[in-house]
């Protein structure tokens, strides 16, 4: 499992959107397999029987009155973006991208 | 002069809040070139800030139990209109809309704010040298790392720029960076500060803490920002313990367990462990009961971290897209500019995690690698839960080895082992603490770890303060 390929490191970036060159691809790749490899140790244990840990404490659900209010940020906030009009963020063309 | 001196004088009008801001904005004029403690030093806002204090002072109110004490924030806490970096080109410029409840409480409190300080990008590296801006210095040897993430906090205290600093810990970024830099840092019980305002890493893990210079200090910043918050849905909502007031109890009776796999863990160098041994006899000598204790599943808390800290962080980072705050860089589209922009803004260690841990979370290596990690969690809490039970703390080193030197450790996973004894404390969520015990061989700082179990803090300062003691 540890052998990570090339193509491998090459997928990974692109699930995570980031654009690597070959050159960080091929830095990347022993870097991340060595992690792996340390990893190894964890991957072998049986561990079928154990419940698995998402969080230190039992996440409950927290309940509040649901009452409109106004949280006196929206412009502060549109004002930090990049691009906005109307209200909104403005980004470029959506359409017409390969899935 | 102490945090609590400081509050002291100010309180009693006995000095002004402007004296101490001007008398500490002149220790940051004088080594901040060369230490690289902050992001941003916010003299003007500070001075204002002490002038209200004073101002209240003279009318007879109380302006609060941190009243004129100048703080270093760590640069991932928002600050309302005062740019937070997490170090990052990716948030380079954003000024955040609002205030973390750590920094609302501390304005409550009177405590000052001289700056943000410098940490690896987005708190992810023991050293600092992953910040976009540049590393910071350690001030008792500048060729030496500060330790990190909260790197610039530690340096910002133990030079005496402030006499108190918030950072973060995920995984040890507030101990490893105290023990290398001299100076006493706390990681609270996961939920015990609320994290609303702190720039996410790992969700499960993240928990805001104090450094100081003494332990009563890291005690009195600690019941200003711990409680519980409604807008942490992590907060815990169980009353909080005063703390300072329990100090000066001492450590007779106590059970002190010595963690075997950690005193022994890979790395840790002669002389690190030569002053753990004589932090054990030291609290032996002031009536502790003292023993080693085995807790078998911390071996893998280093490999469950590196599985679970980046899938978290592959999720949270991916915020960043350039569409709402931070960094564009334009693109014909919007995937385009997505990749286009994170790509820029990311530094290669934060990119390393987010490919970690989106393959750790990909499909067919989910129950391989991220699933198996969560149950060693359970595991490492299981463990503990039965060490707990015999002990009221463990011990160990924070560090395995005393500063090392900028650049020694460009191999990721070298820099990754640091993180050793301070790892299973964050998995499980417990509260821990580096108290500053002597000095190695080199003649820098070591720290001891000493970690307690759930909500238990107050026992943890009372050893922490029982070791100071044996010091002084």
């Amino acid at each position: 499992m540890a052998s990570l390929s090339r193509e491998e490191v090459a997928h990974v970036a692109k699930l995570a959107r980031l654009e690597l060159t070959d050159e960080q691809i091929d830095t990347f790749t022993p870097q991340l397999a060595a992690i792996l490899e340390h990893a190894a140790d964890v991957e072998a244990l049986d561990l079928a029987d154990v419940p698995p840990t998402s969080h230190p404490y039992p996440l409950k659900n927290v309940w509040r009155p649901d009452v409109p209010r106004d949280a006196g940020v929206r412009d502060a906030v549109l004002a930090a973006a990049p691009a906005t009009q109307d209200g909104m963020f403005l980004v470029p063309s959506v359409l017409g991208e390969a899935p | 002069m102490t945090a609590r001196a400081i509050a002291a004088a100010v309180r009693s009008g006995e000095r002004s809040a402007r004296s101490v801001v001007e008398e500490h904005l002149a220790a940051i004029d004088r080594r901040e070139a060369e230490l690289h403690a902050f992001n941003l030093v916010t003299g003007d806002e500070a001075l204002t800030a002490a002038d209200a204090i004073d101002a209240q002072v003279a009318a007879g109110e109380d302006p609060g139990p941190l009243a004129g004490v100048p703080i270093a924030l760590k640069d991932n806490l928002c600050t309302t209109g005062i740019p937070t970096t997490c170090s990052s080109k990716i948030l380079e410029g954003w000024r955040p809309p609002y205030d973390a409840t750590v920094v609302e409480r501390l304005s409550a409190a009177g405590a000052i704010s001289v700056g943000k300080t410098n940490l690896d990008e987005f708190a992810m590296g023991s050293s600092t040298e992953n910040s976009a801006f540049g590393p910071s210095k350690n001030p008792h040897d500048i060729t030496k790392v500060p330790g990190g993430s909260s790197g610039g906090s530690a340096v910002a205290v133990a030079a005496g720029f402030a006499p108190l600093a918030l950072g973060s810990d995920t995984g040890g970024s507030i101990r490893q960076p105290a023990a290398l830099c001299g100076v006493v840092g706390v990681k609270p019980t996961y939920g015990r500060v609320s994290r609303y305002g702190l720039v996410a890493f790992a969700s499960s893990l993240d928990q805001i803490g104090p450094f100081a210079t003494t332990v009563a200090d890291a005690a009195a910043l600690y019941e200003v920002i711990a409680g519980y918050d409604e807008r942490d849905s992590t907060s815990i909502p169980e009353a909080l313990p005063t703390v300072l007031d329990r100090l000066d109890e001492g450590v007779s009776g106590l059970r002190v367990g010595l963690v075997t796999e950690l005193c022994q863990a890979e790395g840790i160098a002669p002389d690190v462990a030569t002053r753990v041994v004589a932090a054990a006899e030291a609290l032996s000598a002031a009536g502790a009961k003292v023993e080693e204790v085995s807790v078998p599943a911390v071996i893998y808390g280093l490999s469950a971290y590196y599985l679970i800290a980046p899938a978290e962080a592959s999720s949270n980072l991916a915020r960043y897209d350039g569409v709402r705050y931070g960094l564009r860089v334009d693109a014909p589209t919007t995937g385009e500019m997505y990749d286009r922009t994170r790509t820029a803004g990311f530094g290669a260690e934060v990119e390393r995690r987010i490919m970690l841990g989106t393959y750790a979370l990909s499909a067919g290596y989910y129950d391989a690698y991220y699933g198996k990690a969560q149950k060693v969690r359970t595991l490492i809490i299981r463990d503990f839960e039965a060490a707990y039970e015999r002990f009221d703390v463990l011990l160990s080193p924070t560090s395995p080895t005393t500063a090392f030197t900028l650049g020694a450790k460009a191999d990721p996973l070298a820099m990754y082992l640091n993180d050793v004894c301070t790892i299973p404390s964050n998995l499980a969520g417990h509260p821990a603490m580096s108290v500053p015990f002597g000095v190695g061989a080199d003649g820098l700082p070591v720290g001891i770890q000493v970690m307690a179990n759930a909500l238990d803090e107050v026992t943890m300062f009372r050893v922490a303060a029982a070791l100071e003691g044996a010091l002084a």
